[in-house]
Order: structure tokens, then C-alpha cells, then sequence
């Protein structure tokens, strides 16, 4: 098989509710904490779910980003300082660096923070600010301009998926000499009574109210739904060759990545799972490697009864009778929803790096419906070179990803 | 029209409306550009403040000091006198 070009992963960053870095993120998950809280400010009082993985960013941001920046830009931004100097701080024209970060909602909190103070206080109190605090494509913008980055800012919008499909389209602008540095991953914050609401109308979220750290539980008998959560992750990928010239750490590759679509339905899965292994298919030929080389997944694993099985049918029609080690990150810091694909895209470049593979947290009793190797209750010592992420949002999108050592 | 906020203008003195408005731009802008504030001292250049903070300083001046300060007159308005003078007028007017 002949592959693309490979991207060097030099830096990674990220927020989670695991904690406020990478380290944090891979501390948590190798312990198996649980970042899921119980919602008990007043605003959750009668919100039918009253769980989310939130983070903490207090005192990390001066007075003018906490009051210009939407909470998604503010996560993105942190993440992205982690990044590049993770990275070593590249020297690079401006004009060869570019910004891909992803989104599901965009600016959430403070378009609904604002419509409330429309209603209270009237236009002439709405912040200036609120445009480009609510529009998508802010993240992405904010650390444009933080990095002074003229080689295009770009915002990938697929749901669940635009973390990872920021990373595809990273990938495409290295291969195709568009820039020579791109920061890319995803970003979300949402945890606010009204996306909650509607989320639960959908009975996509968890309510195990009575214990929270056990309501994330991909692949278990006994899962009811998924957890929201917030975050922001992104990586610094380079061309090799310019890693290697400037001396930058390389953790692992990027080395390859598919796009399918599922058109099947708005927000259910496909249950023949067709789609989404046809990404996976796509992303393992892109990268160069077969089925059988790949030695660990990260998989998309929400904890809805219906996508995990729908996952565990494509994995099986993809891999064949191949069966790797399976993670699943959101049994530990919930559904990050456009940031989610990136934060597994960075967890799987450790998990090639240091050779391990964490385990599935409140993984009690694995579903008998799904045929896969499940890692429970302790990270799995297992040195590889292939890391597969999977990633699939509302609307059909079907993202995977391929990291290699 | 009543002096409903927090100062009464009629007796704020100019180095009242300096202070109010240097508390001001402490408050949206940290305090290093605070820092940076003398009657001379031009929003735009010395002070590095956009037309979008600019908006939030000009609200904030309405609800401290009980004045109306309409978009046609922020064309006006380019440094920290400019805004003591006009607040202190509108203030007088009212």
C-alpha cells in the first residue's frame, strides 16, 4: 500500500475535566478518575439531568480575555498555549502557520448568557463583543490571533466529530504544502440548563444523579446515556522533515485519516455500521497500514445504548477478525461533543508513545452485544505502533484517525 | 433629566470624572492600560483600546455618571478630556 505523508505530532495541549493539561488528562485516565460532577447550582434546579464533566479555569485567563472571550475560545486558548510550547515554541513565518480547530456549538454560553441580559437589561447592555464571542469559528480565531498565524484560520462544524475532522483537514494542508505549522483539535463548552434540556428530550444523557463518577459507562450493561462535558485539545503537526530540521520533539504521526457520511438519519447511528467503518477502512489505506497492524483503539464509545453497538459493528466489519485493545476516554472525562475527537486524538499519541493503553472506567459488565477487547479495570501494558481513534456526530459524520509511532 | 446614578455630575470635579473614568478603563482593561491614563492620553493610540471595547467604556461612562453619550458624539470623543469635558457638559445640561 502507499501512503501519504505522515505529519509529526511535536506538541499537544489540553483542558479536560481530568485536569488542566495533557499530563493531568493522561494522569486521570491511567488512574481512572472520573471527571463527571453533580450540577447543584441553582440554575439545574429543574433541569431534568443534573450531571456534567466540567473544567476548572479559574485565575488562568487576565481580566480582558475572561470578558472578551467566549468559555469554548477561553478552553481553546489555554489548550493552544500548552501546545505550542509543548512544541518548543516554533519560529516560523506567521504566514506558513495555520489554525484548524472544531466546534459543535461554538459560542453557546454566551449567546445564552446574552439573550438573558436582552431580556432584563435591553440592547444597549448586550456586550459588542457577543458576535464574535458566539460565532463557531471563534476558537479557531482566537488563537489565530494569539499565534499570529496567516497561513488560514479554518473551523470544522460536524458535531461530535469536528475535533477529529479538524485534525483530517490539518493533515490535508500539510500534504498539500498549504502551511508549514497547523494547530489543530477542538473545542466545546455547553454545559448550560438549555443545550442540557435538550439533549435529555433526545434521552441522550445519563441521569444517574445517585452516582455520578459511575454515569459514563461505554460498552457496560448497564449505560444510559452519555455525560456532557467541556474541554478544548489540540496538537502542533508538522511535515517530518521540518520537525526533524528544527530539532522538535516528535511524539508520534499523524498518518492518516477518513471521511465518510452516513446518510441515514439527523442523529441515529447507522446500525450496519457501514459508514462509520468505511471511515476506518479509508483512514487505515490513507495511513498505509492494514487492519492488522493496528494495535490499540480509542474509540468514540458515548455510553448510548444504541452507538456503541453501532461502533462495535463497524470496528468488527473494519478490523475483520482482528481485535485490539479498545479504550474508551469518555468513561473518564464524559462527551467533550466537537472537542471529544481531538482530546482521543491526543490520548491516542500517548498511548503509542508510552505503550499503554488505559482502561474502560464503570466497565462492570461488558455488553454481550459487542464482540470486542474491551481494557477494564487497569491500563493495559502493550508496546505498538498503530493507534486508531474513531469519531461520529450528529448528522452522520464519521471521522477516524490513525496515529503511529 | 434626574441624576438617578451613582454620581451627582453637577458637583463631580475634573479630577473626579479622570478618576471615575481611569476606574473604568482599570475595570475593562486591566490595569496596565489604567495605567497609561492622562487627560491627554488618546483611546485609540496611547491607550490601545478597539472600537468594541471602546463601545463597553462609553456604556459603562452612561451608567456611572447618568449621562447619554450617542454614537454621534464618540467621533468626538479621542482623548480622556474629550470625555471629561463631554460628560461634565451632558452633565450640566441635564
Amino acid at each position: 500500500m502507499t501512503a501519504a505523508a505522515a505529519a509529526a505530532v511535536t506538541g499537544l495541549g489540553a483542558v479536560t475535566p481530568l485536569g488542566a493539561d495533557v499530563s493531568a488528562l493522561w494522569d486521570g485516565l491511567l488512574t481512572g478518575r472520573s471527571g463527571t460532577r453533580l450540577l447543584d447550582d441553582d440554575a439545574f434546579a429543574e433541569s431534568p439531568v443534573r450531571l456534567a464533566a466540567t473544567c476548572d479555569i479559574e485565575g488562568r485567563l487576565d481580566r480582558v480575555e475572561a470578558r472578551t472571550l467566549d468559555r469554548v475560545q477561553q478552553l481553546a486558548l489555554l489548550a493552544s498555549r500548552e501546545a505550542w510550547a509543548h512544541a518548543g515554541t516554533p519560529d516560523v513565518d506567521p504566514e506558513r502557520i495555520a489554525v484548524v480547530i472544531g466546534s459543535g456549538i461554538g459560542g453557546a454560553m454566551t449567546i445564552l448568557g446574552q439573550h438573558e441580559v436582552l431580556q432584563r437589561s435591553g440592547a444597549r447592555r448586550i456586550s459588542p463583543y457577543l458576535v464574535p464571542m458566539l460565532m463557531p469559528n471563534g476558537p479557531a480565531a482566537t488563537v489565530g490571533l494569539e499565534l499570529r498565524a496567516r497561513a488560514g484560520v479554518h473551523a470544522t462544524v460536524s458535531a461530535c466529530a469536528s475535533g477529529a475532522e479538524a485534525l483530517a483537514l490539518a493533515l490535508d494542508l500539510l500534504r498539500a504544502g498549504r502551511a508549514d505549522v497547523v494547530i489543530a483539535g477542538g473545542a466545546e463548552s455547553c454545559v448550560h440548563p438549555l443545550p442540557i434540556a435538550g439533549f435529555a428530550q433526545m434521552r441522550a444523557l445519563s441521569t444517574r444523579h445517585d452516582e455520578p463518577d459511575a454515569a459514563s459507562r461505554p460498552y457496560d450493561k448497564g449505560r444510559d446515556g452519555f455525560v456532557l462535558g467541556e474541554g478544548a485539545a489540540l496538537m502542533v503537526l508538522e511535515r517530518e522533515a521540518d520537525a526533524l530540521a528544527r530539532g522538535a520533539p516528535i511524539h508520534a504521526r499523524l498518518a492518516g485519516a477518513g471521511i465518510t457520511s452516513d446518510a441515514h438519519h439527523i442523529t441515529a447511528p447507522d446500525p450496519s455500521g457501514r459508514g462509520a467503518a468505511r471511515s476506518i477502512t479509508l483512514a487505515l489505506r490513507d495511513a498505509g497500514v492494514d487492519a492488522i497492524d493496528v494495535g490499540s483503539v480509542n474509540a468514540h464509545a458515548t455510553s448510548t445504548p444504541l452507538g456503541d453497538i453501532a461502533e462495535g459493528v463497524a470496528l468488527g466489519i473494519a478490523l475483520g477478525g482482528h481485535r485490539p485493545p479498545v479504550t474508551a476516554t469518555k468513561s473518564c472525562t464524559g462527551h467533550l461533543l466537537g472537542a471529544a475527537g481531538a482530546v482521543e486524538a491526543v490520548v491516542s499519541v500517548l498511548q503509542v508513545r508510552e505503550g499503554l493503553v488505559p482502561a474502560i472506567r464503570n466497565l462492570d459488565d461488558p455488553d454481550d452485544a459487542v464482540d470486542l477487547d474491551l481494557v477494564r479495570v487497569a491500563a493495559r501494558q502493550h508496546p505498538h505502533q498503530v493507534a486508531l481513534s474513531t469519531s461520529f456526530g450528529f448528522g452522520g459524520h464519521d471521522v477516524s484517525l490513525v496515529v503511529t509511532a | 433629566m434626574p441624576l438617578t446614578y451613582k454620581e451627582n455630575l453637577v458637583s463631580a470635579s475634573y479630577p473626579d470624572l479622570v478618576t471615575g473614568i481611569t476606574e473604568i478603563v482599570r475595570e475593562i482593561c486591566g490595569s496596565h492600560t489604567a495605567s497609561l491614563v492622562t487627560s491627554e492620553a488618546t483611546f485609540e493610540g496611547a491607550l490601545q483600546i478597539d472600537s468594541l471595547t471602546m463601545v463597553e467604556i462609553v456604556v459603562a461612562c452612561e451608567e456611572r455618571f447618568g449621562v447619554h453619550i450617542p454614537d454621534e458624539a464618540l467621533e468626538q470623543l479621542k482623548t480622556i478630556d474629550d470625555a471629561v469635558q463631554y460628560i461634565a457638559a451632558a452633565g450640566v445640561a441635564a
